[in-house]
């Protein structure tokens, strides 16, 4: 229903002004900066949980798509091409309005690609190489893709800080402000900082949208059939290696839309958003959030994306993001806000009633069972039997 | 509606299938017996394209289609209902029925789906009693008609199923098959693999003997039914404990 999720989506934007009317009414403004990074940071997770939750795919390295986003871009409008006036493509480019004069901190003149055509371009290429590397590690499955995910980010991770002309270790700073309508800009100006923080929660919401639609719709239904069987979703017609590709692609590319605004916003990107710890955190956001729940990976990532880069995990900040990891996989691994878990309590509650019936039941006479007891058991005996999670919907 | 020419199927050394043709006319139900290992199983995904034939030609409707992909063969117009009934145990019986209108629901027929679907819920009225469960939870027999039923979302001309009385009680097993037999009369064409011989070998008009992937013997169903060598490898003791129920 359209509705439920336009309603969805209206909570998302009045939690979001919530949050900014008590952090600016609190007087503590500055913490709108890092809710923006949370948002940016966001979006890649939605777009794994995409990947993982509904096509069964997992990535390991999807920092990788994020920080080609942001490296691109960032490259792009701080190369100085001033010195390449002369050459045909640079004159090319500048007569078609792709380049952007503007000075330096100090004076000095600096000829660049506009940061609009160099943010089409970081994202083109991010889709491009989600493209050519998902076409062969596609073809695998479970720890093989993870594997091969991990290699790709990691081979993404050592380019970046290994690359003179990317700044190495120091990365790229001294980023333009992606320029908006009306002299708005994305851009770490704290005047600006409202208005930024707007900018971010209307692109992750414009990015739900699109993925919550996405998932209620043909190519979702056959996603998730994918996840569940895949040789059968192959006998109903379903293309999976096509479908896998392009989902992946679409996943890559919202991490490198959220890669291009993030760096605009600081003003430049480090080799560490690049990493693999940056990859694996992301696996765990979505993985507390709930494969398969859009929503649920929303909420987590902002949360834990906040605190993180509030600097609440101090220097323990990867070993809590490993420690989530090891417990959701243990005591939750569908998530603790998705809709199985909702489930599989309700089946918990129902089988602590049974158990109580049966109590009672075995005080009274010995060896019969209570109706409610006897229908959990038969329903969990199927349940194994065909591999699956669920209950009955109410 | 299917002819196959000299198959041959192998999974790298290891030849399954030997030098197979059988062909299966329009409107009819024919049967392929064999005990486990016969090469039953992959027959039908070599037809479907899940497997690649090493050598061969498969006729659907008189086009070639051993290299296209499963997809294609699906909107040809061939749906299998692969073995041990892969339902998607986490969707909804009635998403599990919109999932095999896929190929119909992509060229943009939304009304005939819903017509179909209706001619499901009328075959199979437990299903629509079901409909918003999640499909795991459905008994085996439940399941093997999902199955059945999500095939048929697809309008296939030619149905292939896969051992459908697999793991069913003996009286869910010949509800099974009489469905069969009732899918066959609204016109559609089965092409069915059974280890159970004698159940398929009722509902069926022609069948075929799979033997470690050669075809040992062919006729019809009575012939086979009545064939000595048949009795002794496939019908055994059950010859005398079921009694006789004819084809409609």
């Amino acid at each position: 229903m359209p509705s439920a999720r336009l309603r969805h989506v209206a909570v998302f934007l009045a939690v979001a002004a919530a949050a900014q009317l008590l952090a600016v009414g609190a007087g503590k403004g500055f913490l709108l900066t890092q809710l923006t990074m949370a948002a940016y940071y966001a979006l890649v997770a939605v777009g794994l949980s995409l990947l993982m939750g509904f096509a069964g795919q997992i990535s390991l390295g999807h920092a990788a798509f994020f920080a080609v986003g942001g490296y691109a871009s960032a490259a792009l409008t701080t190369w100085n091409l001033a010195s390449h006036r002369g050459s045909g493509l640079v004159a090319a480019l500048a007569r078609a309005g792709l380049l952007q004069a503007r000075t330096d901190l100090y004076g000095g003149s600096l000829l660049t690609v506009h940061p609009w055509a160099a943010a089409v371009a970081a994202v083109a290429l991010a889709l491009l190489l989600a493209w050519l590397v998902g076409i062969p590690v596609l073809k695998l499955s479970g720890h093989y893709l993870a594997m091969a995910t991990l290699g790709v980010g990691t081979i993404i991770g050592s380019v970046a800080i290994g690359t003179e002309a990317l700044g190495a270790a120091d990365g790229i700073s001294g980023v333009p402000r992606l320029p908006l309508a009306f002299g708005a800009a994305v851009t770490g100006d704290s005047d600006q900082r409202v208005l930024n923080y707007w900018v971010a929660v209307a692109i992750l919401a414009l990015a739900m949208v699109l993925l919550l639609n996405l998932v209620r719709s043909r190519v979702g239904r056959a996603l998730r059939a994918i996840h569940g069987a895949e040789d059968a979703a192959r006998a109903m017609g379903v293309d999976t290696a096509r479908l896998k590709l392009r989902t992946f692609v679409l996943s890559a590319g919202l991490a490198a839309v959220a890669g291009v605004f993030l760096t605009h916003f600081n003003g430049g990107i480090g080799p560490s958003e690049a990493s693999t710890m940056k990859s694996v955190k992301v696996v765990a956001m979505v993985a507390v959030g709930g494969m398969g729940s859009l929503w649920g990976t929303l909420a987590v990532s902002v949360v834990l994306n906040f605190l993180s880069l509030r600097g609440y995990f101090g220097t323990f900040d990867d070993a809590v993001f490993g420690g989530i990891l090891i417990l959701v996989m243990l005591f939750s691994p569908d998530g603790v806000l998705a809709p199985d878990l909702r489930r599989s309590a309700g089946a918990a509650w129902a089988r602590l009633r049974a158990a109580r019936a049966r109590r009672r039941a075995g005080a009274g006479e010995a060896g019969e069972g209570g109706t409610g007891a006897g229908e959990a058991g038969a329903g969990e005996a199927r349940d194994g039997a065909a591999g699956a999670g669920g209950e009955e919907r109410p | 509606m299917l002819r196959i020419r000299n198959l041959d199927v192998a999974y790298g050394p290891v030849t399954v299938l030997r030098r197979i043709s059988l062909h299966v006319n329009p409107g009819e139900v024919v049967a392929i017996v064999g005990a486990n290992g016969a090469g039953k199983t992959t027959l039908l995904k070599a037809v479907s394209g899940l497997v690649r034939p090493r050598a061969g030609e498969i006729a659907l409707q008189g086009r070639e289609v051993s290299r296209e992909s499963a997809e294609r063969i699906v909107a040809l117009g061939c749906s299998h209902v692969p073995e041990g009934r892969q339902v998607f145990a986490s969707m909804s019986v009635h998403e599990n029925l919109l999932m095999g209108a896929h190929v119909q629901l992509r060229r943009g027929r939304k009304d005939q789906v819903k017509a179909d679907l209706e001619r499901v819920y009328r075959l199979f009225p437990v299903l629509e009693k079901r409909q918003r469960q999640f499909a795991g939870t459905l008994s085996g027999g439940e399941q093997q008609m999902l199955a059945m039923g999500r095939a048929l979302m697809a309008r296939p001309a030619l149905l292939m199923l896969d051992e459908p009385s697999m793991g069913l009680a003996p009286l869910v097993m010949k509800d099974i098959f009489a469905t069969v037999s009732r899918i066959s009369a609204e016109g559609s064409t089965v092409l069915l693999v059974e280890q159970n011989a004698r159940g398929a070998l009722k509902i069926a008009h022609r069948g075929y003997v799979l033997e470690t992937g050669r075809i040992v013997l062919s006729g019809t169903a009575e012939e086979l039914l009545a064939n000595r060598d048949v009795q002794r490898a496939y019908l055994g003791r059950e010859a005398a404990a079921e009694p006789e129920r004819g084809r409609p």
